[in-house]
């Protein structure tokens, strides 16, 4: 792809303005360059996946696409170790209150990346009675990989974007995703859960 | 079939016969229904019960069809079992005392039409949450998202199952516990690096021993089987693929012949040899990934990187024609999509050429690996009796001594003419399993060379309707996907979408099985038997 | 050959120009304890990106190549992401043992730190059982992992920390045989001592039979006493999600990161000091020219060159084998090695008493 389309993405534009115009501490600063610079390259997946997806998410740790090389292959197998949650395959009803639990469990700063059209928007299951169309309602999504299973080459370009995203956040002062996050989070509470 | 025929209207004269059916059908009562069942199972052979497929008639009334097969003269026969009492609370007698897969198949129909089994032990939802409103399947099931909203909160769950009895002639509901208050139960799943997907076994431990294990399914059901009935026959294709994404080639295949069986289209020649081509290309795909795959599971990492490197050939083989890596839609009425890539031959060639090498090298790195014998030699022996009680068929019931290959005993497309060998080991422990994979991989090899060089040439899709319309009737097909038979049952009453579509998947048997073997062996043989038995969740749950 | 020890004489000396003893011996510690800690850090760096580029060659991919040249800064990266990942702190648990187990391996693999040799008088401490401490501190470690299953309060990690224990006391026993094994080659528990009596000939030439018998059981505890592959049950990832661990975030997780990666530097330092003399460089006897030209190199880097390429050997293990299971485990120590092992050890007493070693 030609690197121009590769920067082209206006939610990252955006991010940056905010960033420029507010301004900050030198040493605060600094030290957010050095940390997001730290996050941005060592992302790591949770073990993760429910269908389709999920196999081509194997294809991409494999020798041809090796998700490695960028040092995203330390998959954890348990969320508290885990940095990103890639939603390989259609959530459920009957997944829905375990993923979100995931979600919950993952230690911050923590994102999603709804990975095909089932996580999207519940993609050929559109209509069935028992598939969540979408992840959207469910949890805060950062990153949407469209396809029906999205290439490795669409997945690898995916987490790249969540990098990208990563290092324009402010990490000390106003962490504009949190804000977001809380928001998300307040609007749709888990109710009995006290664990 | 006649002598069958005859002796069954000898002692049930209540049942009657479908006339000039291919297959036996016979409809009977619910109340001879089990003496029918113990006579067909015991005295006439049935011994391996294909699937149950739930029917809602509307006005009619509920009721199942029983697919049964017997594996000694490879006679097939449907029996047709109406439920008895209301919509409300249908009844039909359970037959889990014949076929141990029963129990399971029995909670399938009783979670998508709320026919209760009776005597049947468990009769819990299998897919949907306990407390689901309404049993989807039906044909007066109201879809209302409202109904059943998409909840955040952890589902009810419960220790407890129902059990329906006939007690002085009335039929009473009695609970029974699945866990005892003093068993240490570890739950496995739904997120769990072993359970290849979202399957979660509650597992009942004593130190590292298993005592029992429950199984929960549904964590990826989406409801194939009601969608299809809403969409034309063309439209419903593509689910096969997404349902074992291994086998995505072979179960469409197995679809495209029940709509040309019924709808009475000849395809070309050239359609079947490459339609037959890509399913022995899928199928070597998937077994690289199984070998891969539980090898990772038994700790051995290195091995997958080295079965995808085939799998990633193949793939590539496969989107030069199909034009995707997975999810292909390739096979369609009529024959294929589109017409071989110009370098398919030569890229099969290639395939063929390094596929030998590469075998050769899984079995010098794992098969004789002396912890990996340990590992999996006699662990997780499943008999013959048992595999076809519980109707494991493909790989993992042919490890165990039952040769049931769809492609032999009911040989379809042009899988009649070829030249190969079915794999049939008889230990029937996890070993087994994986070995019967690897020399598969070699049948397969040895299938797509006899073809390669032989594609007629010809028209690959021939004309059909565009808009298709099957008469009215049922049909039921088999064919061999990755792992095990593929059962598609159609009914149709004369429009453009299916009446109803069962799809009667092999992983289904193969992951109930897995509490069947694992009792009194250790928590790592978990791993390596739910491993061998490589179910894929999405297949299991629809 | 440069005796560093030269080196730290002049310092203690230059120190003691400028203040009393008290002081100057205070500043040596502190001045130790933060080189030992920075060494620390950075060789869990390196052995953290080692291990996934070896890794990632054996499986014919590439690994770690975009942060940084070569992917060197991959771990540093980590690091930083490790340092500021959120703590979670969960309900009922048993909160100060919690916060304490990773503390405690943590510990352990850095008070094994101490006794190591590395190089010509590049000693912290020398004392005259030092590898006597070796074994005594290396076994916290397992207490550590104990309690971090135990207080997690979940079912996968007390399956872990169990199966970890069982483990590691059985493997501890190898070990300390194949100890005694070379202690009784060397005549002394002292480490500088060990490695002095190899200056003509290494261990595992010298002491021929049972010495490269000890070695390889040394290898194979070794590999156990580490949690890794073939023998990683504690932390079975297709098993026990993550094992002991799986409820420990951030830098308590790091904790537990490092510290494997630590103890595999040990065990190879350990079989180096023991089986390849420590930071002694190859001498051969009768080749006085080669012995000669071998001594320029420093002494520091005969000793990691050693133990980094003993841990190749047991990365090697770990992405070639399948997993043990744990009656097999045990089957193996108790059945097989143990045996093994006091037979070797009665074999070697034989050969000093008798003087049969080259």
């Amino acid at each position: 792809m030609p690197y121009e389309a590769w920067k082209d993405n206006e939610y990252i534009e955006k991010l940056v303005k905010e960033l420029q115009e507010s301004g900050t501490n030198v040493i605060v600063g600094s030290l957010d360059k050095l940390i997001n610079w730290g996050r941005s390259n060592s992302i790591w997946p949770l073990t993760f996946a429910t269908s389709c997806c999920g196999i081509e998410f194997v294809s991409l740790g494999a020798a041809r696409y090796d998700m490695a090389r960028f040092g995203w292959e330390v998959a954890r197998a348990s969320p508290r170790q885990a940095d990103f949650m890639m939603v390989a395959g259609t959530i459920v009803h009957r997944m829905v209150p375990v993923f979100r639990r995931l979600y919950d469990q993952l230690a911050e700063p923590k994102y999603v990346i709804a990975c095909g059209s089932c996580a999207i928007s519940g993609g050929p299951f559109k209509k069935s009675y028992h598939v969540a169309m979408g992840i959207e309602d469910i949890v805060p999504v950062d990153v949407f990989v469209p396809g029906c299973p999205p290439r490795p080459e669409a997945m690898i370009y995916g987490i790249m974007q969540l990098s990208r995203k990563i290092k324009v956040e402010k990490f000390f002062g106003g962490v504009n995703r949190q804000e977001s996050q809380k928001e998300f989070l307040a609007a749709h509470p888990v109710e009995g859960v006290n664990d | 079939m006649a002598d069958i025929k005859e002796k069954i209207s000898k002692l049930f004269p209540e049942a009657t016969f479908a006339p000039d059916a291919a297959v036996t059908e016979i409809t009977i009562p619910d109340e001879k229904w089990h003496d029918l069942a113990h006579t067909l199972r015991h005295d006439l052979g049935f011994d391996f019960l294909i699937t149950i497929v739930g029917m809602d008639w509307k006005e009619q009334g509920l009721g199942c069809i029983y697919e049964l097969s017997a594996t000694a003269t490879n006679a097939c026969i449907s029996v047709k079992v109406m439920a008895t009492g209301d919509r409300e609370k249908p009844f039909v007698h359970s037959v889990h005392d014949l076929w141990s897969i029963a129990t399971i198949y029995e909670r399938e129909v009783y979670d998508y039409f709320g026919i209760i089994f009776v005597n049947n032990p468990d009769m819990r939802r299998l897919f949907l949450n306990i407390d689901w409103k309404g049993y989807p399947l039906r044909k007066d099931y109201n879809d209302d998202p409202n109904i059943n909203p998409v909840s955040i909160e952890n589902e009810r769950q419960t220790d407890f199952t129902d059990m329906w009895v006939e007690r002085d002639g009335k039929i009473v509901k009695e609970e029974r516990r699945i866990f005892q208050p003093e068993d240490f139960v570890v739950n496995i799943g739904p997120q769990h690096p072993a359970t290849h997907g979202v399957l979660r076994f509650r597992t009942a431990v004593d130190g590292e021993i298993i005592q029992k294990i429950d199984i929960y399914l549904g964590y990826i059901h989406r409801g194939v089987e009601k969608i299809c009935e809403g969409l034309t026959y063309p439209q419903t294709l593509h689910f096969m693929d997404r349902l074992d994404y291994f086998s995505a080639h072979n179960y469409h295949h197995g679809l495209c012949l029940t709509i040309e069986e019924a709808a009475g289209i000849q395809i070309s020649r050239r359609a079947q040899v490459i339609r037959v081509l890509m399913d022995e290309l899928s199928r070597i795909a998937s077994h690289c990934l199984f070998i891969g795959t539980y090898c990772m599971d038994l700790g051995a990492t290195t091995m997958l990187f080295y079965t995808l490197r085939v799998r990633e050939q193949i793939l590539d083989i496969m989107e030069r024609t199909c034009g995707a890596r997975m999810t292909f839609n390739y096979d369609c009425i009529g024959g294929v999509m589109q017409d071989l890539h110009p370098d398919f031959v030569k890229d099969v060639h290639a395939l063929l050429d390094v596929l030998p090498r590469n075998i050769a090298e899984y079995n010098k790195i794992f098969t004789g690996n002396v912890i990996a014998r340990d590992r999996m030699e006699g662990v997780g022996v499943l008999s013959r009796e048992d595999a076809i009680s519980w109707a494991v068929t493909g790989p993992n019931g042919r490890a165990s001594g039952w040769a049931c290959d769809v492609r032999k005993l009911h040989p379809y497309s042009i899988y009649g003419e070829l030249d190969f060998e079915e794999v049939v080991r008889h230990e029937g422990d996890s070993m087994a399993r994986f070995k019967v994979r690897m020399d598969e991989m070699v049948q397969s090899a040895k299938i797509i060379a006899q073809l390669i060089d032989n594609i007629p040439d010809g028209e690959y899709c021939v004309k059909v309707p565009k808009v298709l319309k099957l008469p009215a009737g049922h049909w039921f097909k088999m064919v061999e996907g990755c792992r095990g038979t593929f059962g598609i049952y159609l009914e149709s009453d004369g429009t453009a979408s299916p009446y109803r579509l069962k799809i009667a998947p092999p992983c289904l048997p193969a992951a109930a099985v897995v509490d069947h073997i694992t009792r009194g062996q250790k928590i790592a043989d978990l791993i390596t038997i739910g491993g061998s038995m490589d179910y894929i969740v999405p297949d299991i749950d629809r | 050959m440069q005796d560093l020890s030269v080196g730290t004489a002049w310092i203690h000396s230059f120190l003691l120009g400028y203040m009393p003893e008290w002081l100057a011996v205070t500043f040596e510690c502190l001045l130790i304890g933060v080189g030992l800690m920075l060494l620390y850090a950075v060789l869990a760096l390196f052995y953290i990106l080692f291990e996934r580029k070896v890794c990632a060659y054996f499986q014919c991919r590439l690994g770690p190549n975009r942060v940084g040249p070569w992917g060197l800064l991959q771990s540093v990266a980590d690091m930083f992401k490790i340092l500021i990942k959120e703590l979670i702190s969960l309900n009922h648990i048993d909160k100060f043992l919690f916060a304490l187990a990773p503390y405690l391996v943590i510990i352990a693999s850095m008070l094994a730190f101490a006794v190591l040799p590395w190089g010509n008088g590049l000693q912290i401490i020398n004392f005259n059982v030092g590898i006597f401490f070796l074994l005594a501190v290396s076994s916290i470690g397992v207490l550590g992992i104990l309690l971090a299953g135990w207080s997690s309060n979940n079912k996968f990690t007390l399956i872990g920390a169990l199966r970890s224990g069982a483990q590691m006391v059985s493997y501890e026993l190898s070990m300390g045989l194949c100890v005694v094994t070379m202690v009784v080659m060397a005549g002394s528990m002292n480490v500088t001592d060990i490695v002095m009596s190899q200056e003509h000939l290494w261990f595992i030439f010298s002491g021929h039979i049972p010495a490269i018998i000890a070695f390889v059981i040394f290898m194979i505890a070794g590999t156990a006493e580490t949690n890794r592959g073939p023998f990683d049950l504690p932390e079975a990832e297709s098993e026990l999600t993550a094992g002991y661990h799986t409820e420990y975030s951030g830098i308590h997780f790091g904790f537990f990161y490092l510290a494997e990666y630590l103890n595999l530097f040990i065990v190879s330092g350990v079989a180096a000091l023991l089986f390849f003399g420590g930071w002694m460089p190859l001498h051969i006897p009768g080749f006085d020219a080669f012995n000669h030209v071998m001594d320029f190199i420093p002494s520091v880097v005969w000793f990691i060159a050693k133990a980094v390429a003993l841990s190749f050997i047991i990365i090697w293990f770990k992405w070639t084998f399948p997993r043990l299971r744990i009656d097999q485990l045990l089957t193996l120590e108790w059945k097989y090695l143990l045996p093994i092992n006091l037979f070797n050890l009665v074999l070697m007493v034989i050969i000093v008493t008798y003087g049969l070693y080259l």
